[in-house]
């Protein structure tokens, strides 16, 4: 881990409670998040363990019935405090976002290129045409054909992959510290997903970008990230560099995980690992490891308290009580 | 643009075609001679077939639906039966005082119906949310006579302030849009903007919360735009829905206010429906209902354009 004053992003026991019935559900129980500039850091989980909530939080995106903890530090701003005002100038110039469906998260009734216009126009308080000659730079950058044209279009005018790049010029428009991607390639098709990681890995480079990417997909996340958080009902359960992680998964979740992808080892007609169980109701989550109704390794201390981070090597940490117990080096190389 | 314009043009032909049809085969499917109502009951036989052949009602119905085509293309309606004047000139006035008190009514109701519904979007489910949805259901709900007859109580009866009943002072028909005549509008036209308003209320509200709920409104506020700016978005995204329901509304008021104009005595098409059908005058009633319904053909057409020209996702092709 890196110290705080490295980092460009940073966050320390970040809780997220929103409003459920009478009581409250605690959506995110107490992540810390660190990044250097120009480091990726994949948040990878299921659908509803606390990924996207984490990642919109680093944002104060959520709405205000929702209650956020901790202490988030940005480019040496503490976001929590920010004014709405500063609030506004925060986002979308220090911190940027990309989302999983471009379809949806562009203006249908607006022109493309006036979109990514207006939010130039309201961070630099530039014309007009000089935000425009910069949505032609950036559409030129994220390589859309003929993109004097593709400006004009309407969202709907734009297939996915192209409307994602647009989306990533919008993001890039002006020139963030931090981005912010909620399963940016979830949407698109296989062949369209990979161009997209490219192309973002290198902008990352060019730009010197830090990047917080959600994504449920193994594979993408190895792809893009240098390191890899795992969630778990609203926890980091394990987190490391992405070859540690990968060549050495310690988290039973993680190994669950890892063991239920589909890979070309896979024959025909073999069944396909998948974990038992479904994930946790947050408003009501189980005593001790959240995992541990799941979990082949349970025992019955795991029920009493949430495990502490334990150590696996330098950079790579795991929750889980049996680690000291399990033989996790066996298959490290 | 220009091209889709004339395309939905194009369309409009047959459905006018069908609409004079159905108007022409009104008059013979009402029971009873169109002509008994003015004969004197003692009329001989062969007066009644004169009378008849005079009229042209002694000829097939294809006949005599092609002659009346070919004189409504000359713009000839024929003549009201009760006054002897010719058609074109009732409806033309009736058309004009109606569109006018229409109009009116629509601005109101649109006014106040956009505001109640984007209040009530905005805070659904807060104390402004109920409100707004109080006065606009109650506008939808009240029966427009009713409010009209209250209307005219304490406004006219019990404070004076308004005349209750007619377009212009001393039974002027001819609406001009001078203080005199202003005065007579009022009443009708708030009674009137009562409709749009609950119909339009309703319809925004539905829209904006949609249109809240949508992911590229927090796209907007994740790229730093602040809530004036998410605002106008909003208004873009809802305008071209809005705009269709008000001219809908334009459309039924214009022919649908036979209460209203009759509780105020409003010289206006909805008026002279009402002394047609009581009066049994076939001629007056074809035309008007004629009119009307191409008033409503035309007022579609408009609105279609206009959303398409709102609403790019809309096709023009």
């Amino acid at each position: 881990m890196s110290s705080p004053s490295s980092s460009i992003v940073e966050a320390r026991n970040l809780t997220v409670d929103f409003a459920a019935g009478r009581g409250s559900l605690r959506a995110v129980c107490g992540v810390d998040l660190s990044l250097k500039p120009g480091e990726t850091v994949a948040l990878l989980g299921e659908s509803g363990s606390g990924k996207s909530v984490t990642l919109r939080a680093l944002m104060r995106l959520h709405p205000n019935s929702a209650k956020i903890g901790g202490a988030i530090t940005v480019d040496g701003q503490d976001v929590l405090a920010l004014s709405p005002a500063q609030l506004r100038a925060y986002r979308g110039r220090i911190v940027s976002m990309i989302f999983q469906d471009p379809g949806l998260a562009f203006d249908p009734v607006y022109r493309i290129g006036d979109q990514i216009a207006e939010t130039v126009m309201r961070h630099e308080g530039c014309s007009h045409a000089q935000a425009r000659k910069r949505g032609l730079e950036l559409f030129e950058r994220v390589r859309i054909p003929s993109p004097e044209r593709r400006l004009d279009n309407y969202p709907h005018e734009m297939s996915g992959g192209m409307r994602q790049r647009a989306m990533i010029a919008l993001a890039l428009a002006c020139r963030p510290k931090v981005l912010l991607a909620d399963e940016p390639t979830t949407a698109l098709d296989a062949t369209v997903q990979i161009q997209v990681l490219l192309l973002l890995r290198e902008l990352q480079r060019e730009f010197g970008l830090a990047i917080v990417f959600v994504t449920h997909d193994i594979g993408v996340a190895v792809e893009i990230a240098d390191r890899i958080a795992v969630m778990y009902a609203g926890r980091i359960v394990e987190s490391g560099s992405c070859a540690s992680v990968i060549r050495n998964p310690s988290h039973p979740y993680t190994r669950g995980l890892l063991a239920s992808r589909a890979h070309a080892t896979l024959a025909k007609g073999e069944r396909l690992y998948a974990i038992p169980g479904s994930p946790p109701d947050l408003a009501a989550p189980p005593p001790g490891c959240a995992f541990g109704p799941r979990c082949d390794r349970f025992i019955d201390g795991c029920a009493a308290d949430v495990p502490e981070n334990i150590a696996i090597e330098a950079g790579h940490e795991a929750r889980c009580f049996r680690l000291s117990a399990l033989e996790h080096g066996s298959n490290a190389a | 643009m220009l091209r889709y314009a004339l395309q939905r043009l194009l369309y409009v032909m047959p459905v006018a075609f069908g609409v004079s049809i159905v108007c022409f085969l009104l008059v013979h499917l009402a029971p009873g001679d169109p002509l008994t109502a003015i004969m004197p009951i003692d009329a001989t036989a062969d007066q009644q077939a004169e009378m008849r052949a005079a009229y042209g009602f002694d000829r097939p119905l294809p006949v005599q639906y092609g002659i009346w085509l070919w004189k409504v293309f000359h713009g000839d309606l024929g003549n009201s039966i009760a006054s002897g004047r010719p058609v074109v000139s009732e409806v033309a006035r009736a058309v004009g005082n109606s569109l006018i008190l229409a109009t009116l009514a629509t601005l109101i109701g649109f006014g106040f119906g956009t505001f109640f519904g984007f209040v009530a979007g905005y805070f659904r489910g807060s104390v402004l949310d109920r409100l707004a949805s109080l006065v606009s259901i109650l506008g939808v709900s009240v029966p427009h006579y009713w409010l009209g007859m209250v209307m005219v109580i304490v406004f006219s009866a019990i404070l004076g302030w308004l005349p209750s009943t007619g377009a212009g002072p001393g039974g002027s028909t001819d609406w001009r849009p001078d203080f005199d005549h202003l005065r007579y509008i009022i009443l009708p036209a708030l009674t009137m903007s009562a409709i749009p308003m609950g119909i339009i209320s309703r319809t925004v509200r539905a829209l904006v919360a949609d249109i809240l709920s949508q992911d590229f409104v927090q796209a907007l506020r994740a790229k730093g735009m602040g809530e004036w700016d998410v605002f106008k978005h909003v208004v873009r995204n809802a305008a071209p829905t809005a705009l269709a329901v008000m001219g809908l509304q334009l459309g039924y008021l214009l022919g649908g206010s036979i209460l209203i104009e009759t509780v105020f005595a409003w010289p206006g098409t909805g008026f002279l429906l009402n002394t047609a059908i009581f009066q049994r005058d076939l001629p007056l009633l074809q035309g008007t209902i004629l009119v009307l319904a191409f008033f409503f053909v035309g007022l579609n057409l408009i609105v279609d354009v206009l959303q398409s020209a709102l609403d790019p996702r809309i096709q023009r092709g």
